[in-house]
């Protein structure tokens, strides 16, 4: 086969950036497979029936039916081996981070992670998004994953598919690992994902005792408040207020950032919001690139201005 | 128990990155460097569990030119006891699999019970390294540890998952565990951690020792981003910016 798919559970059904890596296989082009690994494969080979792919595999060995790295990596490691793709193709999520290097060095096939683009050759980001590469390999074989986004879960070209449920051999020696259920800390009764307007806090804040200028802006466009990892981690915020690859994924009217630089953890979180207006310093900061309008500027300066202003118009 | 920490030099975040004539690279010669910034949570994490535990040494880790000196000593510090630098002649070294065949072959045997990364570098971004060296060293592994709990013979870590979810595992050692940004708060090195860093260990280990030939994967150039997005810049002073936001916001996205 040219291209496996390794497909991932997202609870009980398709990854949303499963689905996406299935559409940037079919845009490579070639014969495609994917594959499906634990107590929910069927129901995500299920899910693919009408795609055009040449099959989903499918694999639900007791060792594997939730994820585990050992395992997966094991799995993974002897379907590729039986199967002989020439390329496998993943989503970039964290569970690809935790168990796809295992394979690589197993098999010591060359992994190119978090992939922007590939179009005109396989692009990744570096220096925190400042600068793209262009990566090459003249290995045999190829693990490439996706960014969140890259592809688009719409653009799955449809078509029909079957599933063919595979045995493998895995030893209980082989999963090392004890995991718990994983479970969801303080929710918050913000809902970020859903929320129309966001105003979000940067690490260009600078300091805690400026936090409430944001709160103050939010309040009076009427929109919700969300950060950086940076200040949650300094716990300026609560942590449910987080955006980004570990955080909440927003898809705002309107995304207005505050000092925040635009790296690429962030950026995953925000990529579906229809207007980013952002105000930071640095004339270079990655988040210029995808803003609708950027401000560079001191934003302690223009802030308390902005919200007075506001004010005034309210009053009008 | 004995902890290796991996750490990297990386350019700052507010310096200017010049592109080599050949466009391969920056020009690293113009450039100021630093260390790793996630890597610091991963040093102060093995402190913590060396204080812990009571006894144990930690070693710092650096692949580069002579320049990452400097950073081991920052680790050496702050209170790790020893470190080893892998010597790199040429340009910086971009394939993970050949990055993390080097190390492995000078860690194998030292026999550590624990190695520790930063969740990935601020250069390159591949995220690899630790789980690689996991791998070639026959150890359990684990990335993007929110929390650690040594037991006997095993580590717990909470693994940060997507959309606020988390998950505890616990792995048998030896392991290797990347750590997640915020999970602890990096100490300052002292002053007398500074002075005695000078008379802590720092094996050399030179290319030929260590270097494997293969490349599996090379960046061939790197560029500016070119965006389609059409972005307005808006420029002047932060009150005709507050009025021209006003407009945005009222005429353009009609949010007022």
């Amino acid at each position: 086969m040219d291209i496996l798919v390794v497909l991932e559970d997202n609870r009980g059904s398709l990854h949303r950036m499963s689905k996406e890596a299935i559409a940037g296989a079919q845009k490579m082009g070639g014969s495609i497979s994917a594959l499906a690994i634990g107590v929910n494969a069927d129901a995500m080979a299920g899910e693919l029936s009408g795609v055009d792919l040449t099959e989903v595999i499918t694999i639900n060995h007791d060792l594997v039916s939730s994820y585990n790295a050992d395992g997966y990596s094991d799995v993974v490691s002897q379907v590729i081996k039986s199967e002989s793709p020439q390329t496998i193709v993943i989503g970039h999520s964290y569970q690809t981070r935790d168990f796809m290097p295992r394979v690589s060095a197993k098999l010591d096939i060359p992994f190119i992670p978090d992939i922007i683009s590939m179009d005109d050759g396989i692009v990744k980001q570096v220096l925190n998004a400042k600068l793209n590469a262009l990566v090459t390999t003249s290995a045999d074989q190829v693990i490439l994953s996706f960014q969140s986004a890259t592809f688009s879960e719409e653009a799955m070209v449809t078509g029909s598919c079957l599933a063919r449920s595979i045995e493998v051999n895995l030893d209980s020696s082989i999963v090392r690992s004890e995991a718990e259920d994983p479970f969801q800390e303080d929710a918050g009764d913000v809902d970020l994902e859903s929320a129309e307007l966001i105003v979000s806090i940067g690490r260009g804040i600078e300091k805690e005792e400026n936090i409430s200028m944001a709160f103050d802006l939010a309040k009076v466009l009427g929109a919700e408040v969300s950060a950086s990892r940076p200040v949650v981690d300094s716990g300026w915020v609560e942590s449910f207020r987080q955006v980004g690859s570990s955080g909440q994924t927003v898809a705002p009217k309107l995304y207005f950032s505050l000092g925040i630089s635009g790296a690429i953890q962030h950026v995953v979180g925000i990529k579906g919001s229809k207007n980013i207006l952002a105000i930071n310093k640095d004339p270079d900061a990655p988040i210029f690139e995808i803003a609708d309008y950027a401000v560079v500027g001191d934003l302690l300066d223009i802030i308390p201005k902005l919200i007075e202003a506001l004010q005034t118009e309210k009053d009008l | 128990m004995k902890i290796a920490v991996l750490v990297k030099q990386v350019p700052g975040s507010e310096t200017a990155l010049p592109i080599l004539g050949n466009h391969n690279w920056i020009d690293e010669e113009q450039v100021s460097f630093v260390m790793n910034p996630p890597d610091n949570f991963a040093i102060e994490e093995a402190l913590l569990i060396k204080e812990r535990t009571g006894d144990g040494e930690v070693v710092i880790v650096s692949m580069g030119p002579a320049r990452v000196q400097k950073v081991i000593r920052e680790g050496l510090a702050k209170g790790a006891d020893r470190g080893i630098h892998l010597e790199e002649d040429g340009q910086i070294q971009t394939d993970p699999l050949s990055i993390a065949k080097s190390i492995s072959s000078i860690l194998m045997d030292e026999n550590f019970d624990l190695v520790l990364t930063g969740l990935q570098s601020d250069d390159t971004g591949m995220g690899q390294t630790g789980v690689l060296i996991g791998e070639m060293l026959g150890m359990s592994t684990g990335t993007l540890a929110m929390e650690t709990d040594v037991q006997d013979s095993a580590i717990r870590v909470k693994r940060e998952l997507e959309s606020g979810w988390f998950q505890w595992v616990k792995l048998p050692l030896p392991a290797s565990i990347s750590i997640q940004s915020g999970l602890n708060t990096p100490r300052y090195p002292s002053l007398r951690g500074i002075m005695g860093a000078k008379k802590k260990e720092i094996k050399v280990v030179s290319p030929s020792d260590h270097q494997t030939d293969a490349i599996s994967q090379s960046i061939d150039k790197v560029f500016v981003p070119q965006t389609s997005k059409q972005t307005e810049m808006i420029e002047g002073n932060a009150d005709s910016a507050v009025t021209r936001i006003i407009e945005i916001l009222k005429s353009e996205l009609k949010v007022l």
